[in-house]
């Protein structure tokens, strides 16, 4: 399983690096996402892989998952979320207001992405 | 004193709301409670200030939950001097906005200034790691739509730079914290400390490979090179007191810097112990000349303060990576002398792109303008400021960070490339205030745009304020001194928040 969470991070976060490396708004709010979503894969793992075990104390449970990153995850999901709707509005208005959706806010020559 | 610690927090977050709830009423209420708030945080500044320089470290549990299960704030004489200087620099910007009634250009710019101040504050308080990242996407949020207030497509397109640096900064920030939680199993910044110094051997590097990747993030909030691009751009297209109070901003990364790894990569770390400074000197080092040639090359005034602003962040890093008492307190006394008067700076940016009119503040030749001799002292006046030439402020810090910088093994390095740098800017703002107040073209008629006087108090106000830097630079620079060594004796850091005993 660490392993399998190890490609599944590695991939979501080369994957989120190629796509910020594109010039185009749209991309690179994708990119940003993998990387959160890589980065959330992470944070949860920092507290150890478990299976089937309560996060919370109970009387006569010996082993436990770490509540801890679980808390953690949520308050960069929600940050994450919040950041993610903003862009997408500015990147909007970028869009609106240069006439494209290149992030130097001018027409890139031909051949160039 | 016991609840006085949690209180900057509080009321730029009250602020906020009771402005945003002012809106029912009209734009005249908002400013006048704005500018209200802002002095009131002042005032509780100056307490709290006061309060702890008696004691070292004031420790506040929030819900007296005790550490390292609850969540921590810690005040000491380092960060009370920020929240000071945010409150002032604050209002300084507010006052701007209202004359120039720039706050009125878009919705609701009160609302995310106090925001700015709470989420600027709460990182300054913060004893815990991941409340840090909390609050710096709290100050984040905010100056993204303080950054575009009032739009324009400059502001549209470097805004966009500026949020997409700093949501990859975060990303990074999140991948540091779970590296170290990981491995340290604490997220308080003391407990931190406490682990690290018992560290396995073989888990030594992973700590320090997120301890570096820490660096990196705070080197962008900084701009540290080579994480400096979107600085330059975002300083000079926004609107001049958003750029004033951004002076603040660069601080945090800096202050970050010094309370993180200072204190879990401090004095008591073992064998990481201050393993981060050799990065920081030579990034500073590679900032500073950077910086001094984008001194060189800016188009417009505006540009140039920001590269100046990377200037003096270069310098700040150099201090701290000089890594001794003397230098970090010069580091203190410079910090606070370059927030302020880049602040004004930026201001008077402001006011003069209005005065010449079309030219706004690009380096060009124009006939002449109104309020001509004036504006020209005062940009003297900065200019010999925030170079760092005797008699004001800037100077002081300059020789504190340089005299701190004899011990260094590099010193030769340190003095060469910061005093060729400043020669460099010296020479590139020389030309530039002559271009603007000296070259005019006397054959068309002048610009006479009408500018109340009133704009000119802000400026007056923080320039004031560096130089009452002046009059008390032996008991500042004392304080400093002290604050210092505290900053170096991260064993009491650790004994105060932890409750340890011995």
């Amino acid at each position: 399983m660490e392993v399998l969470i190890a490609i599944i991070i590695a991939v979501l976060t080369g994957g989120g690096i190629f796509l910020l490396l594109k010039a185009r708004t749209f991309t690179i709010i994708l990119g940003l996402m993998m990387l959160a979503y890589a980065v959330n894969l992470f944070l949860f793992s920092m507290g150890r892989l478990h299976v089937n075990q309560p996060a919370i104390l109970l009387e006569g449970v010996e082993n436990f998952a770490d509540p801890l990153p679980q808390a953690l995850v949520l308050t960069a999901i929600v940050i994450s979320f919040g950041m993610t709707a903003f862009i997408i509005v500015l990147s909007l208005r970028a869009k609106f207001e240069l006439g494209n959706d290149h992030v130097d806010g001018t027409s890139p020559s031909k051949g160039e992405r | 004193m016991s609840q006085m610690a949690v209180l900057p927090i509080l009321i730029p977050l009250f602020a906020a709301m009771a402005i945003l709830f002012a809106k029912m009423l009209n734009h005249k209420t908002q400013q006048a409670l704005s500018i209200l708030f802002s002095i009131m945080l002042i005032i509780i500044n100056v307490v709290v200030l006061f309060d702890v320089m008696t004691i070292n470290h004031f420790v506040y549990q929030l819900g007296d939950w005790e550490a390292p299960f609850g969540i921590t704030f810690v005040l000491d004489s380092f960060s009370a001097i920020m929240l000071l200087l945010t409150s002032l620099l604050a209002l300084g910007a507010l006052w701007y906005a209202v004359i120039r009634d720039i706050d009125g250009e878009g919705v609701n710019f009160h609302v995310l200034f106090h925001l700015q101040i709470f989420g600027l504050n709460g990182a300054f308080l913060t004893g815990d790691i991941f409340n840090l990242f909390v609050f710096f996407e709290v100050l984040l949020l905010a100056s993204y739509a303080l950054i575009l207030h009032g739009f324009g497509r400059e502001r549209t397109r470097f805004g966009m730079h500026y949020m997409i640096i700093n949501l990859v900064g975060s990303t990074l920030f999140l991948f540091g914290i779970g590296a170290l939680y990981g491995i340290l199993g604490t997220l308080n910044i003391a407990d931190m400390a406490l682990q690290v110094s018992t560290l396995e051997a073989e888990d030594r590097g992973v700590v320090a490979a997120a301890g570096l990747l820490l660096l990196v993030v705070f080197g962008l909030k900084a701009a540290m090179f080579p994480l400096y691009f979107w600085l330059p751009g975002a300083y000079s297209s926004t609107s001049a007191p958003v750029a004033a109070l951004f002076a603040i901003m660069t601080k945090v990364g800096i202050y970050s810097i010094i309370r993180v790894h200072g204190t879990i990569f401090g004095s008591e770390a073992g064998v990481l112990s201050f393993y981060h400074l050799p990065w920081v000197l030579g990034l500073g080092l590679i900032t500073i000349i950077l910086a001094a040639f984008g001194v060189m090359s800016s188009k417009g005034l505006k540009e140039q303060i920001a590269y100046l602003v990377l200037a003096s962040v270069a310098t700040l890093l150099i201090a701290v990576g000089i890594n001794t008492p003397a230098a970090l307190s010069g580091a203190i006394f410079y910090l606070m002398h370059s927030t302020l008067i880049a602040g004004g700076f930026f201001l008077y940016a402001g006011t003069l792109g209005v005065l010449r009119g079309e030219y706004s503040d690009k380096f060009v030749r124009t006939p002449n303008f109104k309020s001509i001799v004036l504006s020209g002292s005062i940009f003297f006046a900065f200019a010999v400021a925030i170079l760092g030439m005797p008699p004001l402020s800037g100077f002081f810090g300059k020789m504190m960070i340089l005299s701190g910088a004899l011990e260094s093994s590099y010193v030769w390095l340190i003095f060469t490339v910061m005093l060729s740098a400043s020669i460099l800017m010296i020479m590139s703002l020389t030309r530039a205030g002559s271009l603007m107040f000296y070259h005019i073209k006397d054959n068309e008629s002048s610009i006479s745009n009408p500018i109340s006087f009133a704009v000119y108090y802000p400026i007056f106000y923080l320039f004031s304020l560096a130089v009452m830097l002046v009059f008390f630079a032996n008991p500042i620079s004392k304080f400093t001194d002290q604050s210092a060594l505290m900053l170096y004796d991260a064993a009491s850091y650790i004994d105060k928040v932890l409750i340890r005993d011995n």
